[in-house]
């Protein structure tokens, strides 16, 4: 079993949601992911979402856009970032989840990729422009070393659903919105049907995990309360990230990350 | 490749899109099957293209030009007489077209040195649609007169500052504004790339280029053209030249923007230098870095300023079936002046670089072999440009 599916069964017999966290790697820097890392894991978050920077990013709004550009300014590359998650993986044993676009596995090749990645420590994958379609090779590789985590929309059919959560593990990733990633804020009701409708149809076979504009203790609760397994926040933490300076990162990261945490508990 | 499979071709192509989009695509290539045979939608296309944007287009023999150069015959395609100014009318009107059967009221589209853009709004405001174009900071500096015309047509232009604000993140943004409100909006893309079916789509919007091409050469000798020749950025206007030929006897070469010259890291040459890779929902072609992250690309042509192509051309360059040379800003600049002194025809920048080509192929053949080129536009846009180059080098 992975880091992931242990985790989600663990939070199932506490009653509890998932807080997944997005970060940036290296935005801005690589001593402030460490520390936001930190942070993340003494308030509560249960699984870690690491971006990497991509120089085209699609599904990606302003505050991820700006991250990106900042930290391939600051010279992140794939050896630097598997040696980044092995850093981490020496002070917690948390889930950590690989968030990046398609073109930078097949780059490299996936095999040779995730093999990489599996051995620094990564749990699983989200590639927001990996269609199920064109995954085969890439859910030949991650087979038995990480879980694909792919992603569905408020408008997609019951039967793309179906076969998504077939090749889909860990978790299935609901973007909440039509858009970008940060963007568009507060619950829509479209979002709550959304999450109701994919329940019923998984039928509890996987975990469902909300994000796009999720970035309140009070978004966290509605999506909660809808059935969601899990919510992700990111843009909400680059924002934070960006403002807060480094000797006080930690303690903000920790303190926010807290105030969602506490609504993944409530019964 | 007719209609490919899965919008495969070979291992080119394809979708790689985010979910939110796939109902949109779908909604789309529905839509495309279903009017691309239907008799009405065909001929009101067909309308369009002969009394607004004014086709067929001659195919013009460029005496002086062949005769200066003694060798085989040129003959030009001219699409700079169309509408607009260049060969992007027959995919906008086409594609306008296709999005008012839809019920689609709000058009978005990508630009790079503007011709795109200008060829939206004018299909739009002839069709009744709102459009909105999205243009890269860099480019719209560069091309203010296109963002002029757009704004006078009625479209509002939104300058992209992301990455490195040019055409390849005018896609990008324009993607990620499609993402948003999918449900009402139309996405015409302006060459032949992106996920499918815009390359299939577009290229079978350009196709009259080729089709024309065969049956004005069949009439002026009974042949098809021992060579074709075309520049290629995204590839819209070659590949529109080259599929209806694909299955002939001619020698087909796509021209690509060497820019500074293929060693240097300033050209945009992505079939003669790039490597496989995935941009803009496709696998293609693509100039990028040792770790996959996409380089940033020059050429004096803001049209051919990109670092993916087509993946038809992908394919055809693998199967060999098209040969993909490159021409400098040098050798464009020398071409450019030499058509327009010869011929009294400003060509394009982009244009220039097929023309430079044929120079080279035309040394090369005999005086009874016939060789078309393309000429995607006409170069009123680009007057300044070049006359800053030649201040620059002092070539007056």
């Amino acid at each position: 079993m992975t880091r992931i599916k242990e985790k989600f069964s663990a939070l199932e017999s506490q009653n509890e949601k998932a807080l997944i966290a997005y970060i940036m790697a290296g935005f801005p820097n690589e001593k402030a992911t460490i520390t936001t890392v930190r942070g993340l894991v003494k308030g509560g978050a249960d699984i870690i979402e690491l971006g990497f920077p991509f120089s085209d990013p699609l599904a990606d709004g302003p505050v991820i856009q700006n991250a990106s550009t900042i930290s391939l300014q600051k010279g992140t590359k794939i050896a630097k970032f598997f040696a980044l998650v092995k850093k981490i993986r020496k002070e917690t044993d948390i889930p950590i989840i690989l968030m990046t676009y398609t073109n930078i596995l097949y780059h490299k090749g996936y095999d040779k990729f995730i093999f990489e990645a599996k051995k620094a420590g990564i749990d699983g994958f989200i590639l927001p422009d990996m269609s199920v379609e064109e995954s085969k090779e890439y859910l030949k590789s991650a087979k038995n070393k990480a879980d694909t985590i792919f992603l569905i929309s408020p408008n997609t059919s019951k039967k793309r659903i179906e076969k998504i959560s077939k090749v889909s593990s860990g978790f299935l990733y609901l973007v909440a919105v039509y858009g970008t990633t940060g963007v568009k804020t507060g619950v829509k009701s479209y979002t709550i049907n959304a999450i109701k409708n994919v329940k019923k149809q998984t039928k509890g076979k996987i975990p469902i995990g909300v994000g796009f504009g999720v970035s309140t203790p009070e978004d966290v609760k509605k999506y909660i309360k809808a059935g969601a397994d899990a919510v992700i926040v990111g843009s909400a933490y680059l924002k934070l990230i960006e403002k807060t300076s480094q000797n006080q990162l930690e303690a903000k990261i920790t303190a926010f990350t807290k105030s969602l945490k506490k609504q993944t508990r409530a019964t | 490749m007719k209609y490919p499979k899965d919008g495969k071709f070979g291992e080119f192509g394809g979708k790689y899109i985010p979910e939110t989009l796939v109902p949109a695509i779908e909604e789309l290539e529905e839509n495309y099957l279903k009017f691309k045979n239907d008799k009405k939608f065909k001929k009101e296309l067909d309308y369009y293209l002969t009394v607004y944007a004014g086709r067929p287009t001659p195919l013009y023999y460029a005496k002086n030009l062949s005769e200066k150069i003694g060798g085989g015959k040129i003959y030009l395609k001219r699409e700079d007489l169309l509408h607009g100014g260049a060969h992007k009318i027959n995919n906008t009107l086409g594609q306008a077209l296709l999005a008012k059967k839809m019920n689609k009221k709000r058009i978005i589209a990508e630009t790079g040195a503007g011709q795109h853009g200008v060829a939206t709004a004018m299909a739009c405001a002839a069709l009744g649609l709102k459009a909105e174009v999205y243009m890269g900071y860099k480019d719209t500096i560069r091309q203010k007169l296109n963002v002029f015309r757009m704004n006078l047509l009625g479209c509002k232009v939104h300058p992209v500052k992301s990455g490195s604000k040019t055409l390849k993140d005018a896609i990008n943004e324009a993607i990620r504004d499609w993402i948003t409100n999918v449900e009402n909006t139309y996405y015409l893309l302006g060459s032949a790339v992106g996920p499918h079916p815009y390359p299939v789509m577009v290229r079978d919007f350009q196709s009259v280029i080729g089709n024309e091409i065969k049956s004005q050469m069949k009439k002026i000798n009974n042949k098809t053209p021992d060579s074709v020749i075309a520049c290629v950025g995204g590839g819209s206007n070659a590949i529109g030249t080259f599929y209806p030929l694909a299955d002939t006897n001619s020698e087909i070469i796509g021209v690509e923007a060497a820019g500074h010259g293929l060693k240097s890291s300033k050209h945009s040459a992505t079939l003669s230098a790039g490597s496989k890779g995935v941009i803009h929902g496709m696998m293609t072609y693509l100039l990028q870095d040792k770790e996959g992250q996409v380089t940033e690309t020059h050429s004096i042509s803001a049209g051919l300023d990109y670092p993916g192509v087509g993946p038809e051309h992908a394919y055809y360059k693998d199967t060999k079936r098209v040969k993909y040379h490159s021409a400098t800003d040098v050798e464009v600049i020398d071409a450019f002046l030499l058509l327009t002194r010869t011929e009294g025809i400003i060509p394009a920048l982009e244009s220039a670089h097929a023309i430079a080509e044929a120079v080279k192929v035309a040394r090369k053949s005999k005086p009874s072999e016939s060789i078309v080129v393309t000429l995607s536009g006409r170069g009123d846009k680009d007057v300044e440009e070049v006359q800053n180059y030649l201040n620059k080098h002092d070539k007056n």
